[in-house]
This record gives structure tokens, C-alpha cells and sequence, in this order.
């Protein structure tokens, strides 16, 4: 009954990080009375359970994610798109308009290939593929902005404890901020330079997003930026 | 010059490149190499030089090998035509899908593949030098490559041969040893389980010799998998050492209260300027 490493150490596939009885969380495995690790990770010991917090990792749907996603493909009366997910997802047309199918319906007049949206996964069907909705405040097509890509284990950190992270950012920056929780962000600023550092400081959190105290120090960096600009 | 040394016999008995009967080629393995993959690793074994890349879990092309109930893992192993000399037709040959096939065989038991149905995992290793041992090698730099790619896995698989070369039993073959020697064990193993998955054998051994080479092979592979756990964290060693160096009095500030619970939170993706959502996931 004991923890075997410091909170927070870096662990790898198949490493010891607790020995008796506890609830394992995400991305261990229990074997043998043990809990092992099975991912690239930071170890977290919380009161009842053991966890890692992964560094490396795809997106794995989850009903409740906010998305973010190319329309890849239309079919009768469902959309595929891809959100950097195992397999496409799907949107049926009365998860994307508000009134009843009609066969009169031209469907690439609401989503055409190539369009990015917005959306949130309500349901995950038989085969665990995603359903998508875009009913729905701030969801639907992206019309302004630009999107770039992160690992999305990364996430949570982007976001911070309550959102502690990403509101600092907001109001920083003063842009309009969307995180997928696969790893797509959408930036929307008032001007190409504030969008580009909003840019910049997520780049650096993604590359340091294993150290701690990340928040105060994004902060410096970001009134370290505003000085050099002034 | 080595038929002098092999006159003297058991006093200085040495192997080809001059090393211990028990001792490895240096190893260096590096982990996040290519940019596109979504998990790499790089590996060079004495001589050997490989790369392994790492795509999914995907969509399965063609679908129809997909299967319902769990994940297909697909390994590629390819010997680049400049790797050994002559040069090699870059066609895949019958020792290639063999060695693909016994990859994948040694990879799948530290896999969760029931997690991921009708989804594929690609691994595509590509030798670039042989030096004998390549599928050991492969089979370490294959492992850290998964684990880079973040597909949870029970274990790392580290992988060695053991061998008899001039009547000695030997560890880590080179490819003269693999060549002219009387036998060549590889041997795949999971050191949390005690576990082998992978035992080929070529030549002629007594038994008790074989299960000497066993015992020898897994000795290798328990030093090769320290190695692979050091090259899966060197990655995070180097940029936490930049990112402490700046400001350290901010770190040990920030450290106690916010630090241990603040990834645990997993709120929702959108928020705005004007109305931040702080609602909490699980």
C-alpha cells in the first residue's frame, strides 16, 4: 500500500507506480494487485486514485467534446467529417438544421466539403462512432478565424485548472479562443498579430506542458512580449 | 591475427569486435523523430541503423480487414536497397514478411488492441544499415515507438539474440558472428511479465546450450529496455531543464498549491471572453 514514485515524476509504459489496493485511474492498468502505467506520462496520486497524465497520445471521442472538424465526405443525409479521431464522425441533417427533412433539401447549402465547423459529439453510436451536433450556441460553420493543431493530450493544460490558463490568455490577447478537445483550436482575434501570439504562447505550452508552475510563467512571457512591442 | 588468438585458446578467447561474451553492441535509441508520424523512434545497434514510425490508431484501408471487436496492428519491415551490401532489391522478399509477421507477433501481447475496433495501427520500420540483429533492433526501436505515439501499452518490448560462435555462447550478435557462427536465438521480452514473445532459432545447439542462449538473450534484453525507458523520458528531461532554467524563483513559487491538481481538471473546450465556462468534466 504504497506509492511508489514522487508525484509528478515522468513515467513510461509498464512502470510500478503503485503497490496495493487503489483505484486506478486514467491510463493505468492494474495487474496483480499493482498499478502500472501505460502511457508516456507525468504520475498523479489524488486521495482515492492513482493516474498519469499522458504527453503523447491521439484524441479519443468522448461523449460531451466540444470538436473541431473538416467536412470530409456528404453522404444521404449525414456529413462525415474528420476530427483527428480513430475513424470519421458523423452528422445526421436533423443534428445540423432545426426544421424537418425535406427531400427538396440541398445539403451542401448548410455544410460542403472542406468546411470546417464547430461541433459537439452528443453520442457515441454500436460501431463507437462519434455523432456530432451543431444545435447550438458558438457551434456550426467557422466562418472567420484560422485553426492550428496540437497534441491533444495537451489540452488540459492549455485550458488549466478551471479554465485558469486559457482565460489568462483571453485577456492578454483579447481574442476569441475555441479549444477541441482533439487538439484543434480555433483563434479568432480582431487583428492577424494578436491571433499570431496567441499562436506563439500555445506553441510553448505544448512544448513545456510536462513543468510545473506553466501558468505564472506564460503569463511573464506574454507581458515579456507586450514590453518588446511597446 | 586471429588465428593466434584462437591458439591461446581459453585464456583470451575474444569475439570478432572485441567484446565480453555477455557484453551488447552500444545501443542509442531517440524517441520523436519524424515529425509526421504521430509516434517514431530511432535506433542505432552497433551498426544497425533504423527507423520506426508510428500512425494511429486509424481508419482501416481496406476496410474489410478491419476487425469488429478489436484493433489491427499492421507492421511493415523494410531493409532499404543501400542497407547491406550488395545492394538489395527494395521489393518486399519472403524474409521480409516473415520478419513483419514474427514484429507483429512480439508487439501485440503489451497491447490494449481491444480498445480500438475496426481501427488499424501502422508501424513502419525501415532499415537503413544492417549489421545483423535487425529484427532485435527493430522490435526496440518499434516499441519506443508506440509508447512516443501514446498508444497505451502493458510493457516496452525489448528485444536481443543470443547465439554459439566458435563453441562460446554469446549475446548480440553482429552480423560476421550471425554469419559464421553455429546458431542465432533472438529473443523478445516483456520484463514486467516475465514474458517472452518472440524465440526464433537457426542452427544446431544441444538443448542445455539453447536454454542458455534463453537465459543469456532475456539478460540482454533487461539492460536493452533500461535504455528504452531512458530514451522515452530523455525527450521530457531536456525541455523541462530549458523551461526550469529561466525563472526559477516563479517555479518554486507557483509549485505547492496550483501545481499537483491542475491537470486533473478537464473543463470544457469553449470559452469566451466575455463568459468563460468553467465547467468541469468526469
Amino acid at each position: 500500500m504504497s506509492a511508489k514514485l514522487e508525484e509528478r515524476s515522468i513515467v513510461v509504459p509498464g512502470d510500478l507506480i503503485y503497490e496495493g489496493k487503489v483505484r486506478a485511474g486514467d491510463n493505468t492498468y492494474r495487474d496483480g494487485g499493482n498499478v502500472y502505467a501505460t502511457k508516456v506520462g507525468l504520475v498523479n496520486y489524488s486521495k482515492d486514485r492513482v493516474s498519469v497524465i499522458a504527453l503523447e497520445g491521439g484524441y479519443t471521442p468522448l461523449v460531451g467534446d466540444l470538436v473541431v472538424g473538416t467536412v470530409t465526405d456528404i453522404e444521404l443525409g449525414q456529413w462525415l467529417v474528420n476530427i483527428d479521431g480513430p475513424g470519421d464522425a458523423i452528422l445526421t441533417v436533423n443534428e445540423a438544421i432545426d426544421k424537418p427533412f425535406r427531400t427538396s433539401l440541398d445539403m451542401t447549402q448548410i455544410l460542403d466539403v472542406g468546411d470546417l465547423i464547430v461541433a459537439k459529439v452528443v453520442d457515441l453510436d454500436r460501431n463507437r462512432t462519434p455523432v456530432l451536433s451543431i444545435l447550438g450556441r458558438d457551434l456550426g460553420r467557422i466562418h472567420e478565424g484560422f485553426v492550428i493543431g496540437i497534441t491533444p493530450s495537451k489540452i488540459p493544460r492549455l485550458i488549466g485548472k478551471k479554465g485558469s490558463m486559457i482565460n489568462m490568455i483571453l485577456k492578454e490577447t483579447r481574442c476569441n479562443v475555441t479549444i477541441g478537445q482533439n487538439g484543434r483550436i480555433l483563434i479568432n482575434g480582431r487583428s492577424r498579430e494578436d491571433e499570431e501570439l496567441v499562436e506563439r504562447v500555445v506553441r510553448k505550452i505544448e512544448a513545456e506542458a510536462h513543468t510545473s508552475g506553466l501558468t505564472n510563467r506564460i503569463q511573464e512571457y506574454l507581458k515579456a512580449i507586450k514590453e518588446e512591442k511597446k | 591475427m586471429s588465428k593466434t588468438r584462437k591458439r591461446k585458446s581459453n585464456k583470451t578467447w575474444e569475439r570478432v569486435d572485441g567484446r565480453k561474451q555477455d557484453e551488447l553492441r552500444p545501443i542509442h535509441i531517440e524517441s520523436g523523430v519524424l515529425p509526421n508520424a504521430d509516434g517514431s523512434a530511432y535506433i542505432e545497434m552497433g551498426r544497425n541503423k533504423i527507423i520506426a514510425g508510428v500512425y494511429g490508431p486509424r481508419e482501416m484501408h481496406p476496410k474489410r480487414l478491419s476487425k469488429p471487436n478489436e484493433g489491427v496492428l499492421r507492421v511493415r519491415y523494410h531493409m532499404a536497397p543501400f542497407s547491406v551490401d550488395p545492394r538489395r532489391s527494395p521489393a518486399p522478399s519472403r524474409r521480409d514478411t516473415e520478419i513483419s509477421m514474427v514484429m507483429r507477433d512480439a508487439l501485440e501481447p503489451a497491447m490494449f488492441l481491444e480498445r480500438y475496433p475496426r481501427s488499424a495501427i501502422d508501424v513502419y520500420v525501415e532499415i537503413i544499415q544492417a549489421d545483423g540483429g535487425t529484427r532485435c533492433a527493430s522490435i526496440n526501436a518499434a516499441a519506443v515507438a508506440l509508447a512516443d505515439a501514446g498508444i497505451p501499452m502493458k510493457d516496452l518490448v525489448a528485444a536481443c539474440a543470443a547465439g554459439k560462435y566458435d563453441g562460446k555462447i554469446i549475446v548480440d550478435l553482429g552480423d560476421y558472428e550471425d554469419k559464421k557462427g553455429e546458431s542465432d536465438v533472438p529473443v523478445a521480452y516483456m520484463p514486467k511479465f516475465d514474458q517472452v514473445t518472440l524465440l526464433q532459432m537457426e542452427g544446431i545447439m544441444t538443448r542445455e546450450e539453447t536454454e542458455e542462449c534463453i537465459k543469456q538473450a532475456v539478460e540482454g534484453c533487461k539492460k536493452v529496455y533500461e535504455i528504452q525507458k531512458e530514451a522515452l523520458k530523455k525527450k521530457y528531461g531536456m525541455i523541462q531543464g530549458e523551461a526550469a532554467a529561466p525563472e526559477p524563483e516563479a517555479e518554486a513559487e507557483a509549485e505547492p498549491e496550483e501545481a499537483p491538481a491542475e491537470e486533473t481538471q478537464k473543463p470544457e473546450g469553449h470559452v469566451d471572453v466575455d463568459e468563460p465556462e468553467e465547467e468541469e468534466k468526469q
